[in-house]
């Protein structure tokens, strides 16, 4: 196991490069430049020394190179030093943004706990409301509760979430006024009133990812508890004269969660870039909205930091859906 | 066994329909049989002749819908478990009737080990702690032949083979100490010399444990190796019952004495192609009126299309008590019909 594991990291090393140069070059083809923002009274000449100053202006394999440096020496570097008060870094340079001028990973830093968590309630709720109704869905299977489940995950997972968030908005927010429409990311938890205000503006959002991730999960539970109740070893269960309840719960889910774990872990990395529509629609200052805006503006470094760490996130699942495939099902063996 | 002994399971006028979209399936019609105590009653008959149906009708295996257990009673003991509520019948279920499958690589969950499968119907149905049921699984693992039982608790069905696992399967049937063991073709998928490691296994078993067996196959050589009794299916009915020395001797059925034809003989000149039964068994939309042979039946006759036959003794002795068949042609003893 631990040999598959540290083989399985050795292989993610060319592929992360593989994609960190793929994702920079992409980026750094689009159309578009980082003065667009600056007004045009600015002469040219100033522009140039701006351009410089950034080092926007060096040839693109260059600003490659320094960029892998800075990320992979450079920043972990700087979070030791966070962490135990070192001096590692020695005031290296750091991966900055062109936009704001500050680290980039300080606006990760700032933004991830909001997209944390919206994003993580809303996938944990999902996974919540899925399994139950994937497994009754399918125990039931062609009952009125499977017949209403299963056309509701099909709404669920073919209406995209920037369609329901805002038919959410427009209901719950602005008819009734249940809801804030905005989210506002400076509230602190401090008492009750707070707490109350902070689940408010978090349950349209969480609402409408959750809602997705239940609609895609529960499909895939359905599907994997139905193949599984039909094999033999059900009867035996039953022979052996296990109550339904042992049966259903034991017997069928480990192993229809085989695959279900799979997609869970497969999925949680997606849900991050899904988000990114999420956040815009309610205002979410989150990881999301500071890729959108980064992208708006040519902030190069932003845009190339925060896409590889998505990519990152894919392959670090990736592997962990494996080895959670391994401990689930004996028959796998990784030697 | 002497007559009027109470038999340990005593099957009356079984009947079971599959209720699908393209209509009704009679898959078990009118079935009587008992079962002594100890006794292993073999049941033959083709694929698709109703014998896993019935055994599985008698305790509530199949699902439903579509399968409806719609008449008859089934007596085990003094408990009749066609109308005995579900939550009865499934503490009836591993515990006083054991199930062997046909498909040992399949029959057994594959992401537990074997020591947790087995463990389960004892601490289920007998109450025992953890502990106790591990030293019974033990025992029972040694019971049925597998060595080095205590670390093969540990094991996953995968880590065994075919022979072993029906071994496992054999344990879990067994370990509450049933009346009844029911063996649903356990041992075609096995390869023949495993088959004869499970038949011997079984012969010993029963002599240790003295349950009463029902060994459905569609192989009459292990009938006549084991059996004490032999029931022959065909159609969802009870075509031919008797002693196996008798029903072997002097096969009263035209199916029965067909079926005895298609094995083939190991001595002797093999001048002729292998015998088979030309045709397919009936899929029965209603309930039969006529015998459901007579389009294969080379005796047919006017009274086979218009009347089913009821099972008739030909011994003197009850029905089901010694050998009966149902058919209106009175077969001549075997040796006439080889001259013939």
């Amino acid at each position: 196991m631990l040999t598959f594991i540290l083989r399985r990291l050795m292989l993610a090393i060319p592929t992360l490069l593989l994609i960190s140069l793929v994702i920079f070059l992409l980026v750094d083809f689009a159309p578009g430049s980082p003065m667009s923002e600056i007004p045009l009274t600015v002469p040219p000449e100033v522009r140039q020394k701006m351009m410089a100053a950034m080092g926007a202006d060096k040839p693109v394999m260059v600003r490659y190179v320094l960029w892998l440096r800075q990320f992979f020496i450079v920043e972990p570097q700087y979070a030791i030093d966070a962490l135990f008060g070192t001096d590692f870094a020695q005031g290296a340079q750091r991966i900055i943004s062109w936009q704001s001028k500050v680290p980039v990973f300080q606006i990760i830093g700032e933004r991830l706990p909001q997209t944390l968590t919206v994003v993580g309630t809303a996938y944990l709720i999902g996974i919540l409301i899925a399994l139950p109704i994937g497994i009754y869905s399918a125990y039931r299977q062609y009952s009125w509760f499977d017949i209403g489940g299963t056309f509701f995950s099909t709404v669920g997972f073919s209406v995209p979430t920037f369609f329901t968030g805002n038919i959410l908005i427009l209901i719950f927010a602005v008819k009734l006024g249940w809801f804030p429409t905005i989210y506002d990311t400076n509230l602190r938890i401090t008492d009750w009133e707070s707490l109350v205000k902070m689940l408010k503006q978090m349950a349209l959002p969480v609402t409408v990812l959750a809602l997705f991730n239940a609609a895609e999960i529960s499909r895939y539970t359905r599907a994997s508890v139905l193949e599984n109740l039909g094999q033999d070893y059900v009867r035996t269960a039953r022979a052996k004269g296990m109550p339904e309840r042992v049966v259903l719960l034991k017997h069928v889910l480990r192993n229809s969660l085989i695959p279900v774990v799979t997609v869970i872990a497969l999925g949680l990395p997606t849900v991050f870039g899904g988000a990114i529509v999420t956040e815009q629609i309610f205002k979410i200052n989150g990881i999301g909205a500071a890729l959108i805006g980064a992208i708006h503006v040519s902030d190069l470094p932003t845009v190339q930091t925060i896409t590889f760490i998505f990519a990152v996130l894919i392959v670090a699942f990736n592997l962990i859906a494996d080895i959670l495939y391994g401990i689930l099902d004996p028959r796998i063996r990784y030697d | 066994m002497p007559d009027g002994a109470r038999p340990v399971l005593d099957v009356r006028g079984l009947k079971t329909v599959f209720r699908t979209r393209g209509g009704d399936v009679h898959a078990v019609n009118d079935v009587s049989f008992s079962l002594q105590k100890g006794e292993l009653l073999g049941v033959v008959g083709e694929s698709g002749s109703g014998k896993s149906v019935t055994m599985m009708s008698l305790i509530g295996l199949l699902p439903s819908p579509p399968a409806d257990v719609c008449g008859g009673t089934v007596m085990l003991g003094d408990t009749d478990l066609l109308t005995a509520p579900p939550e009865e019948l499934r503490q009836i279920r591993g515990a006083r009737i054991g199930f062997v499958f046909q498909d040992p690589m399949t029959s057994l969950n594959p992401v537990f080990n074997v020591g947790s499968q087995i463990m389960e119907p004892l601490r289920e149905h007998m109450g025992m702690t953890k502990a106790q049921a591990e030293v019974r699984a033990v025992e029972l693992l040694e019971l049925v032949g597998i060595p080095d039982a205590r670390r093969r608790l540990k094991s996953y069905p995968h880590q065994f083979s075919g022979g072993m696992r029906q071994r496992v399967m054999i344990a879990i049937a067994l370990a509450c100490d049933p009346d009844v063991l029911i063996a649903d073709e356990p041992t075609t998928a096995l390869d023949v010399t495993i088959q004869a490691q499970i038949l011997e296994l079984v012969k010993e078993l029963r002599q240790k444990l003295g349950m009463a067996i029902i060994w459905i196959t569609h192989d009459l050589g292990v009938i006549a190796g084991i059996a004490d009794r032999v029931m022959v299916m065909y159609g969802g009915q009870v075509v031919e019952q008797g002693p196996v020395r008798a029903v072997f001797s002097a096969p009263q059925h035209p199916y029965t004495r067909a079926l005895l034809r298609t094995i083939p003989k190991l001595h002797g000149p093999r001048d002729a192609r292998l015998e088979a039964i030309s045709g397919q068994p009936p899929i029965l939309s209603a309930p039969p009126t006529s015998c459901p042979f007579r389009p294969r039946c080379p005796h047919a006759f006017d009274r086979c299309a218009a009347e089913n036959p009821a099972r008739r003794a030909i011994d003197g002795r009850a029905i089901g008590q010694g050998h009966d068949v149902a058919c209106h042609w009175t077969a001549p003893a075997m040796q006439e019909v080889a001259h013939a």
